[in-house]
């Protein structure tokens, strides 16, 4: 680098600007990328696995349908569209959010105090500091499959259509996003409520990714209304392929995935705080 | 204004006995009472044994742990409640966890920490600049942190929480696994930085010697009650506790010749390996250099060990001098 003359303070030569908050995320990100790297030969061995469990899953929907055509109102491509939608949201909350519901390692090691004592918010830190762009196989699993699904299923792409088709996954990410969220926030009130917390996140993917129509109403309207990932994939996709809806669900509802993952982490947040609050009121 | 000051802090933690039905809730009082009160530039040494409540100190005073009845103030904060403006103003090490990158090089953690503190680089630079010279963490810098030994890491821990240039600094048993060396290092550098900058240094360790030449005022608690707070020589008078010094020598000598060069103040303890190792017991009266000097003039030195009273000894020293309620309720400010 070249400096200046012996005049010149070390002020001159270094950046002065005040950090913003954009900056210190994008530092965090970058810290946590390349720490990733310096392993490399793991992360490509993470990154084939991933995009082979979703290629599992799939599978078991395939033969599913392979053996009773027509699931919920749906042949093999059309669920194809649900499971590739479903596959992508969560794929996507997952690589951003999905470390969260692994809050209690940090608590157990008494690591949690450490962030705490940093001056930006607890959330933004855990989001950064783990991670995984392994998950990127999921998440690009489920982008192929609701690409091909939807090019072969025949959407008649409408104005609206093509907007659902561009928003439902944000709604998705959202839901999901919020569900982790929630999940984690559990665990710091029951240190080995992991379980608990899988059910929601893990259970609420599965339902997703299944045509709902199939389920039994008590089961859809919970999914619906209680922890809403028939939301996320299966209303929407059967609204871009102009089928029927089953009792509770109306099309509308299809365009309801931001707005309601809006409000669930609205909620969601709440929850999160009140569970710091409890952390520091407790002690670990 | 004070930097630390507490009035009656408590702490009851909730623990439960048995399991299942016969279960039974019981309150455990891990802090008693604490009034303590620490003036900018002080470096104190808060010691006590394992389990005396110096984490539930910390933790009340850096506002991760909701105090259960008194008061707390740092910085002049309510720390839980301000726990984020408050983490700018102060830097802590905790002796067994990490505040650094574990897969990064050590000098990566620092442009991260800054950013975290949104540091701009005019302002952090010189002072890791500093922190490099003074820590000397130069030779391990590229070294993944994961790679480091733990006294190369302990040190980075320390820098990373002197970055933001805080004005008050808590080591929490920050000396678990430092090497004599980096513990001298620390030492001098926290002394030099005390020195320039008028940081508070606030070091919990349940050794002595940790804080001894580092901290001019000692504070003791036991069962989360204040047994004494005051100088450090104050401390070793109040308890008369003894050090140990272990001399391994090139030639046998005789006991009874020994004894009779030995200062006031200090007794032969022990006589091993037909001769050839002393051990000789010291109140503070005496420097460990005038029981040396003493040995060497019967016989030359080849290795020796110092071995500091340890905290139990200390506590228990305390409470049979005087009844701990008086050590207790004495004024911290009159003693030093």
């Amino acid at each position: 680098m070249a400096r200046a003359g012996w005049w010149s303070t070390v002020a001159e030569t270094l950046d002065a600007r005040p950090v913003t908050g954009w900056a210190m995320t994008r530092t965090l990100l970058g810290a946590r990328l390349r720490a990733q790297a310096s392993f490399r030969g793991s992360f490509a061995v993470d990154l084939v696995s991933q995009f082979a469990a979703s290629l599992v899953d799939f599978a078991e929907l395939y033969v599913l349908l392979h053996n009773a055509p027509v699931i919920g109102g749906m042949n093999l491509t059309q669920a194809g569209v649900v499971f590739g939608l479903s596959t992508l949201a969560f794929g996507l909350a997952d690589l951003v959010f999905g470390q969260l519901d692994r809050v209690d390692r940090l608590i157990r090691a008494g690591q949690l105090d450490t962030l705490l004592l940093r001056p930006t918010s607890l959330l933004l830190q855990l989001v950064t500091a783990d991670v995984q762009l392994r998950r990127l196989g999921r998440a690009g699993f489920g982008l192929a499959a609701y690409l091909v699904a939807l090019a072969w299923a025949g959407v008649t792409w409408t104005p609206a259509n093509v907007a659902l088709a561009v928003i439902a996954p944000v709604g998705g990410v959202l839901i999901f996003g919020a569900l982790f969220l929630a999940s984690g926030s559990l665990l710091f009130w029951v240190l080995d409520g992991g379980q608990a917390g899988n059910a929601l996140t893990y259970g609420g993917r599965y339902v997703s990714s299944v045509p709902g129509a199939a389920l039994a109403a008590p089961l859809r309207a919970f999914y619906t209304f209680v922890v809403p990932t028939i939301l996320v994939a299966y209303v929407p996709a059967a609204v871009l392929l102009g089928l029927p809806l089953p009792a509770l669900l109306w099309p509308p509802m299809a365009w309801l995935g931001v707005p309601v993952g809006v409000v669930l982490w609205g909620v969601v947040l709440l929850i999160w705080r009140a569970s710091i609050r409890h952390y520091t009121g407790a002690g670990g | 204004m004070a930097i630390i000051e507490t009035r009656g802090l408590t702490r009851d933690y909730v623990a439960y006995d048995g399991s299942g039905l016969r279960r039974t809730r019981r309150l455990v009082r891990a802090l008693d009472g604490l009034d303590l009160r620490v003036e900018p530039g002080e470096a104190v040494g808060y010691l006590g044994a394992n389990g005396s409540g110096k984490s539930t100190t910390i933790k009340m005073l850096t506002g991760i742990l909701v105090p259960s009845s008194g008061s707390v103030r740092t910085c002049g904060l309510d720390p839980v409640p301000s726990r984020r403006q408050l983490s700018k103003r102060i830097g802590v090490v905790f002796g067994q966890r990490s505040a650094l990158w574990w897969d990064l090089p050590l000098v990566e953690s620092f442009p991260i920490l800054a950013a975290i503190h949104r540091l701009p680089e005019a302002s952090w630079r010189p002072r890791f600049d500093t922190l490099v010279d003074g820590l000397e963490l130069g030779a391990f810098l590229e070294r993944p942190v994961r790679n480091l030994s733990l006294g190369q890491r302990m040190r980075g821990e320390v820098a990373a929480a002197l970055l933001h240039s805080p004005d008050l600094v808590v080591l929490d048993e920050p000396t678990i696994g430092l090497d004599m060396i980096s513990k001298d290092n620390v030492r001098r550098f926290l002394a030099r930085d005390r020195a320039e900058r008028g940081t508070t240094l606030l070091l919990t360790t349940h050794d002595l010697a940790d804080v001894q030449r580092l901290c001019g005022r000692m504070v003791v608690i036991d069962s989360g009650r204040l047994v004494f707070d005051g100088t450090e020589a104050r401390l070793a008078e109040a308890t008369d506790a003894e050090r140990l010094l272990v001399i391994d020598l090139a030639e046998p000598v005789e006991g009874g010749a020994l004894a009779s060069v030995l200062p006031p103040g200090c007794r032969l303890d022990a006589v091993e390996a037909e001769g050839r190792r002393v051990s000789l017991a010291f109140t503070a009266a005496i420097s460990a250099a005038q029981v040396l000097a003493a040995v060497a003039s019967r016989a030359e030195v080849v290795e020796l060990a110092l071995a500091e009273p340890a905290i139990e000894d200390l506590v228990r020293q305390l409470y049979t001098r005087e009844s701990p309620t008086n050590a207790a309720s004495r004024p911290s400010r009159t003693s030093w």
